[in-house]
């Protein structure tokens, strides 16, 4: 079934197979989703798609790509999609990465800064927190993990449309294999990289945008804190009243601040 | 054969019931000096069984929990191995996939073989989720661990050495472990399970017994029937020395002695609230089949506003209803013969109905929950004197063979190459 709003695409890079969702008209932009996969169609994709073709691939081991075996750390998934985008003749590419996506867009972005344009990180993860830690999804379940993402779930309509209800036997799978990957990629260290203080030195030139909730339970605030601290020019927007999914808690705010920064 | 989970019952139980699990109990509630004399007393016991003439003893190893203080068994199986004569030191099993280095692991199994003389039976299991998170063991590559930790054993073991070792998740640039078992060309391993498919078809492909562990006799048999099906896949007939069963008993003087310390192994919910659904089931442990199954148990889209939790679950707050649904469960569970006490004579023919369904050819009595150690003592003697000797008469008139017998995937399969049943459904329905 195709997702709703989307088109669908497959593509292999190597041996390895990609879903890839695509929606709007113009440059693209490359979203890579979190941990718990991509969580379907939001009104902040809808607002960009008016401007920009967004990119919007599965995570291998997450929803419809399987999962690659190869594949054990952010390192190695970094590494196949910069084959992908150069091999879908995107880069360099703008970037906007949330939560562990966020993390894999940074990790990419100190092998080689120059494969994007502009980067956007949304509660990244990826970064060892100067203070605090990051919430440990793998010790909780799929369901109180995604509660404690938003500040206050149940006034965030959109959380609510997305993932409100019972949950049905579809979303337990798909959570669970989405953990199951994460597990793969980021049990130890816990969603940071050791050395990415020092590898954040390797990124210039990039113009690069972070935003986070002040009220980020998921990943602190100090985290996107250091990220300014190592990225040579980097601005810090934050937002209050707002969780771990400012596009989803703070949307308008959050697609305004994108869509200036993009230009 | 002798097992007991060596629990810490200096817990209230409270604690457990209104956390759902026992995993997860704050350390606070450890008390030292009472761990020490409960741990010698566990010793004691297996002490005394050896002295009782009992083929063996089993161990288990859990993590972070007061369900089990074993959190190095092969410590406890060190000592046994100097302290006893006679048993067989059963390992149920070290959870390899949690064990960093395995070969480290060889090399303690093989000096407790050499110390016990060639006693030991080593087992192998997954470890339960919470174990996964207790050693930090990346549960999504569980599998991957336990087989390659595993074909690692078997060559530190057989294969001559210096060796290099690069596997996937392994390396190695020189096994040579010195200390090599005693047993050849390795000693016989049990694999102990709850009855998951994947690891039953796991040991008939490898010829290992499986011990099932106080599971349901309905299920139990089912997964009898997959691993002699198995078996015949690959060339061997099954017989009753590939399949083990653990079962819950307790005895003393009286029927009412032996009710009173049956009840105990309900203490807390028992197995049942041994961890919380997302620590027994973390990241990738469970396959895709697995993950299938669970998800129209906890979900079910067809019931609205509806959830499939156990009732019971559902009065967290009300500790007391909690304790009675999980003691309501205990008629049941003796009715279905999970549960058997009495005196020797009483549950002499209750035994016999469990042997005659299953047809192992290994048998283990279990005793636990919170009892004096006296009654723990009287309930090994009275098993020890009047209920085993009677166990290996009816084992002996139904041709129950154990694995030192007759080796396990030995037995070639019938002419017609269709694998005849171990089990009997009929005794069960008989029941």
């Amino acid at each position: 079934m195709a997702e709703k709003g989307f088109t669908e695409e497959k593509v292999h890079v190597g041996d390895t197979e990609l879903q890839i969702l695509k929606i709007g008209k113009g440059k693209p932009l490359l979203v890579f989703h979190g941990e718990l996969g991509f969580p379907g169609l939001l009104k902040w994709h809808t607002a960009l798609a008016e401007k920009r073709t967004l990119y919007i691939p599965l995570h291998p081991g997450y929803g419809k790509t399987p999962p690659a075996s190869w594949i054990m750390n952010i390192r190695d998934l970094g590494n196949f999609y910069s084959r992908f985008i150069r091999e879908q003749k995107l880069t360099p590419t703008d970037v906007i990465g949330f939560s562990l996506g966020g993390w894999l867009a940074a990790e990419m972005a100190t092998a080689n800064s120059a494969q994007f344009n502009k980067m956007i990180l949304v509660g990244a993860a990826g970064l060892r927190p100067p203070s605090g830690e990051i919430m440990d999804m793998f010790t909780v379940t799929a369901r109180s993990y995604l509660n404690s993402n938003v500040l206050n779930f149940q006034d965030t309509p959109e959380f609510a449309s997305l993932f409100g209800g019972e949950q049905t036997p579809l979303q337990y799978e798909e959570w669970e294999e989405a953990r199951a990957e994460t597990a793969r990629i980021a049990w130890q260290p816990y969603m940071f990289t050791q050395s990415m203080e020092n590898l954040l030195a390797n990124i210039h030139g990039l113009p690069t945008l972070l935003i986070w909730g002040k009220q980020d339970n998921v990943v602190p605030l100090s985290v996107g804190e250091g990220f300014k601290k190592h990225i040579a020019g980097a601005k810090l927007v934050t937002f209050d009243h707002c969780g771990h999914m400012p596009e989803i808690e703070k949307s308008a705010d959050f697609i305004k601040e994108v869509e200036s920064f993009l230009g | 054969m002798w097992f007991t989970e060596r629990a810490y019952h200096h817990v209230p139980e409270e604690e457990v019931l209104k956390r759902r699990s026992f995993f997860g109990v704050p350390n606070t509630f450890f008390d030292a000096a009472k761990g020490s004399v409960l741990l010698n007393q566990y010793l004691d016991e297996k002490i005394y069984t050896d002295e009782l003439g009992f083929d063996g003893v089993m161990l288990n190893e859990h993590h972070g929990t007061p369900f089990c203080m074993g959190a190095v068994m092969d410590v406890e199986a060190a000592v046994l191995a100097r302290a006893t004569k006679r048993v067989k030191i059963v390992l149920l099993g070290n959870p390899i996939p949690t064990v960093a280095n395995p070969l480290r692991l060889a090399e303690e199994l093989a000096m407790i073989d050499l110390i016990s003389g060639g006693r030991l039976v080593p087992g192998w299991v997954r470890g339960a989720g919470s174990e996964q998170l207790a050693n930090n063991a990346n549960p999504a590559y569980n599998r991957e661990y336990f087989d390659e930790a595993h074909d690692l054993i078997i060559a530190a073991w057989t294969k001559p050495g210096p060796f290099r070792w690069e596997g996937k998740h392994f390396h190695y640039r020189f096994v040579n472990p010195w200390v090599l078992p005693l047993q050849k060309p390795h000693p016989q391993m049990w694999i102990p399970g709850l009855i998951s498919p994947e690891t039953v078809k796991w040991c008939a492909e490898h010829r290992y017994p499986y011990v099932a562990l106080a599971t349901m006799l309905g299920p139990t048999l089912e997964m009898w029937e997959m691993y002699t099906t198995e078996a015949a896949r690959h060339g061997y007939q099954a017989g009753p020395e590939n399949f083990g069963y653990l079962q819950p008993i307790f005895v003393h003087e009286t029927e009412e002695q032996a009710d009173a310390l049956g009840k105990n192994f309900l203490f807390g919910g028992g197995f049942a609230n041994f961890a919380r659904p997302e620590w027994m089931f973390p990241p990738g442990y469970n396959s895709k089949e697995a993950t299938r199954r669970l998800a129209n148990l906890y979900s079910n889209p067809n019931l609205p506003g509806k959830t499939l939790i156990p009732k019971h679950l559902h009065a967290l707050n009300d500790i007391a209803a909690v304790k009675k649904a999980v003691y309501d469960n205990y008629d049941n569970a003796k009715e279905s013969l999970q549960i058997i006490t009495g005196t020797p004579k009483s549950v002499i023919p209750k035994l016999r109905k469990v042997l005659e369904v299953l047809r192992p050819g290994i048998f283990s009595f279990w005793l636990d929950g919170p009892a004096p150690q006296k009654d723990r003592m009287t309930c090994l003697r009275l098993l020890g004197t009047e209920v085993m000797p009677a166990v290996r008469e009816i084992g002996k008139e139904l041709g129950l063979s154990d694995p030192f017998e007759v080796k396990p995937g030995s037995r070639p399969l019938p002419s017609s190459g269709m694998p005849d049943r171990v089990g009997s459904p009929d005794a069960l329905r008989a029941i």
